[in-house]
């Protein structure tokens, strides 16, 4: 971070443009571990199968971005919604709508227009209804979200001049840019790494920006926040346009990773997925939507196999998920990296319980 | 209402206007030119009827939603599951009797117990800390979805009616003229008559408990305050335990039904639960008068939209609900605070 450097002692010459000394202030405060992680990445796929690439990771970082707009609005704005789902289908009915697919009803418009459209259109649903959730506050935020994103299900399924009703879109597929199919294994995985990369840069970024302290300021205390002269309904809405746009990114990569969307894909329990991938992984920072996306992708896809081979029925996975974010809610609230956090401070203080460890500031 | 009608005399007006024309619209023969534009009398009759039934059968589902959330704070998201299960087990109770009354009574306490079974192992443990009790009841409802597909499979499931409920009544309703030109009357099932009228006692016997009773005196007083409450001597986690066990049975309760006059299926736990929520976002949280109007208005918008607009039906259910939030956001029953 860049408050642990004195603004005289930065690492690049004075006399640099400043947005280079405020990049240059930014790398240097990458962490070491941080380093680690985006280099096994970017090599991944000299290690990975086709199979991992694009049903693993491309799925993990599709439903991380996802959550890591949950995430967004629950840790720094402190409002649960589960529309975020919802928000994502939209945007990748919308590029299934105006873009090229299989049914008669899309408009095949070119994808530089359709894909900022289909942003621009989730956005604003989703501003809208974070302008009806934010109206109530706390379990009514859960309740009046699930209820629209339940309704936002059912509508999908039942009009068929828009969204096509039950069977919805196929063969929706992403633009040839650059002569690539990015639907291939390798470049479908950098796609959505550095989508999901952007997206985690932008929140963290938000998160330390001046809205986004106020945001958390109005998430500790919205009272006082109104007093010192904060809008706090309009930093609430805003927080919700925010994380719509990122849920849109996440969705339309989703509908280019099936090839198609139908109601199911923003169904209820693709609501509760999102949730639990959130949860699990911890609400209270950028990475551990990611974290929780790939333990639920790597559960989802193997503990059938698994289940299996212990001789039970491979259908029961959920109920193993659904498990697992039990056992997590009770255990530790705050997910995993809250777990990790916790037995890393657990540790350091046994450590200096022995007098060998070291001092913290 | 009387405050209401001396300070807003425009809107009393319309409103009058439109009971009666609603009064008038249900009651009397259609002429020509009516039933040209807004089609067959017995048509709207069905959907207005079909409404008010599938209003009652809400109603019995979001009514234990909502005591169990004005009491304890709670959303209970689990809820439909246990609506599921009700619908299956009386389907099994059913079957296995061969008696359709006494499944409900199997039913309840069974249910019921079900609920206890949740107020002790998860909430009571997670005491205070209301995102976290429903973060689980949403872990509950995923595995318990699973384990009554195991269970139960994917196929639906219709509990039996016994034989005198089957088959229509005739109502003293005009639905319209015959050929001769004689006045045909309404005919409905004798079994959805039976569920508005159960639902309407099941109602009425749960406001008298909880404004002619003590144990009512007690819950409505935890509603305002459970902290005094319990500073006052009372037993406050047994009223909890109480109030959840009754809310769980009457979603039990609403299954059987549910079953008997739709089918039991695994993905009605989620409808049920957005109807819930939905009426209760509508009527106001914790309030029961508010659940009964949020429930057949709710149900009303859903028969006449299917009939009316068919494939926007589910956007008038979400109108009348954004319109609830963004004008009164506590709902139409509901209390600020």
């Amino acid at each position: 971070m860049s408050s642990n450097t004195p603004p005289n002692q930065t690492l690049a010459n004075p006399q640099a443009p400043r947005w280079w000394l405020w990049l240059v202030d930014r790398v240097a405060a990458i962490p070491a571990h941080a380093w680690a992680v985006m280099l096994v990445l970017l090599v991944m796929p000299l290690v990975a199968d086709d199979f991992f690439l694009f049903q693993i990771f491309g799925w993990t970082f599709i439903l991380g971005i996802v959550a890591l707009s949950l995430m967004f609005l629950a840790g720094y704005g402190g409002m649960v919604s589960l529309i975020q789902m919802s928000v994502a289908g939209l945007a990748g009915y919308m590029v299934a709508l105006f873009g090229d697919s299989g049914t008669t009803i899309s408009l095949g418009l070119p994808w530089w227009f359709v894909v900022p459209l289909a942003m621009v259109i989730a956005t604003l649903f989703g501003s809208l209804v974070g302008l009806l959730a934010v109206r109530t506050e706390g379990i009514y935020t859960i309740m009046i979200t699930l209820a629209m994103a339940s309704a936002f299900y059912y509508f999908t399924r039942q009009n068929y001049t828009i969204f096509n009703g039950y069977t919805g879109f196929n063969l929706v597929l992403p633009p040839d840019l650059f002569g690539v199919n990015w639907r291939e294994p390798v470049p479908f995985y950098y796609l959505t790494l550095v989508a999901a990369g952007l997206c985690f840069l932008l929140v963290t970024y938000v998160s330390r920006a001046p809205f986004g302290l106020a945001l958390q300021g109005v998430r500790d205390n919205p009272r006082r926040m109104a007093a010192l002269g904060f809008n706090v309904t309009a930093h609430r809405v805003a927080a919700y346009a925010f994380a719509s746009a990122l849920a849109s990114v996440g969705g339309i990569l989703l509908v280019w990773q099936n090839a198609q969307i139908a109601p199911g894909t923003a169904g209820i329990h693709a609501t509760f997925d999102i949730l639990i991938i959130a949860v699990i992984g911890g609400l209270s920072r950028p990475s551990g939507p990611f974290l929780g996306a790939f333990l639920f992708v790597l559960l989802s896809t193997f503990a059938p196999d698994v289940l299996r081979a212990i001789g039970a029925s491979g259908e029961r996975y959920k109920m193993l998920i659904g498990g697992i974010f039990l056992l997590v809610v009770f255990v530790s609230p705050d997910g995993l990296l809250g777990l990790w956090e916790r037995w890393k401070a657990h540790l350091t203080r046994d450590d200096m319980a022995r007098g060998k460890g070291e001092t913290r500031p | 209402m009387r405050e209401f009608a001396r300070q807003h005399p425009v809107w009393s007006g319309i409103a009058i206007v439109v009971a009666l024309f609603v009064i008038w619209a249900i009651f009397a023969p259609w002429p020509e030119g009516f039933e040209a534009i807004f089609g067959r009398k017995r048509v709207f009759l069905n959907a207005v009827f079909s409404g008010i039934t599938l209003g009652a059968l809400y109603f019995l589902v979001a009514s234990g939603f909502t005591l169990i959330f004005g009491l304890m704070h709670n959303v209970n998201l689990a809820h439909g599951s246990l609506y599921l299960l009700g619908g299956y087990l009386g389907y099994e109770f059913a079957e296995w009797t061969g008696y359709w009354l006494l499944s409900f009574v199997l039913v309840f306490v069974v249910v019921g117990c079900v609920g206890m079974a949740m107020q002790v192992l998860v909430f009571r443990r997670l005491e205070g800390q209301e995102l976290r009790q429903t973060l689980v009841t949403i872990g509950i409802s995923v595995v318990a979805a699973d384990l009554m597909l195991w269970a139960w499979g994917g196929s639906s499931y219709q509990v039996m009616s016994p034989d005198w409920l089957r088959g229509p009544m005739e109502l003293p309703l005009i639905a319209g003229y015959g050929r001769d030109g004689e006045l045909v009357y309404l005919r409905y099932p004798k079994v959805r008559i039976a569920i508005l009228f159960a639902a309407i006692v099941i109602g009425i016997g749960i406001w008298m408990a909880l404004n002619r009773t003590r144990i009512g005196m007690i819950i409505r007083a935890g509603v305002d305050d459970r902290d005094i409450l319990g500073a006052m001597g009372i037993p406050i986690s047994r009223v909890f335990l109480g109030v959840f066990a009754f809310g769980a049975g009457l979603a039990g309760i609403a299954g059987v039904v549910g079953g008997t006059f739709q089918s039991i299926a695994p993905g009605e736990d989620t409808r049920f639960l957005m109807a819930s929520l939905v009426v209760v976002i509508v009527g106001g949280m914790g309030s029961l008068q508010g659940a009964a109007i949020g429930a057949v208005l709710i149900g009303l918008a859903e028969q006449l939209g299917s009939v009316y607009m068919p494939t926007y039906a589910v956007v008038l259910t979400f109108l009348i609900m954004a319109a609830v939030l963004a004008f009164r956001p506590q709902g139409l029953m509901g209390r600020r605070g």
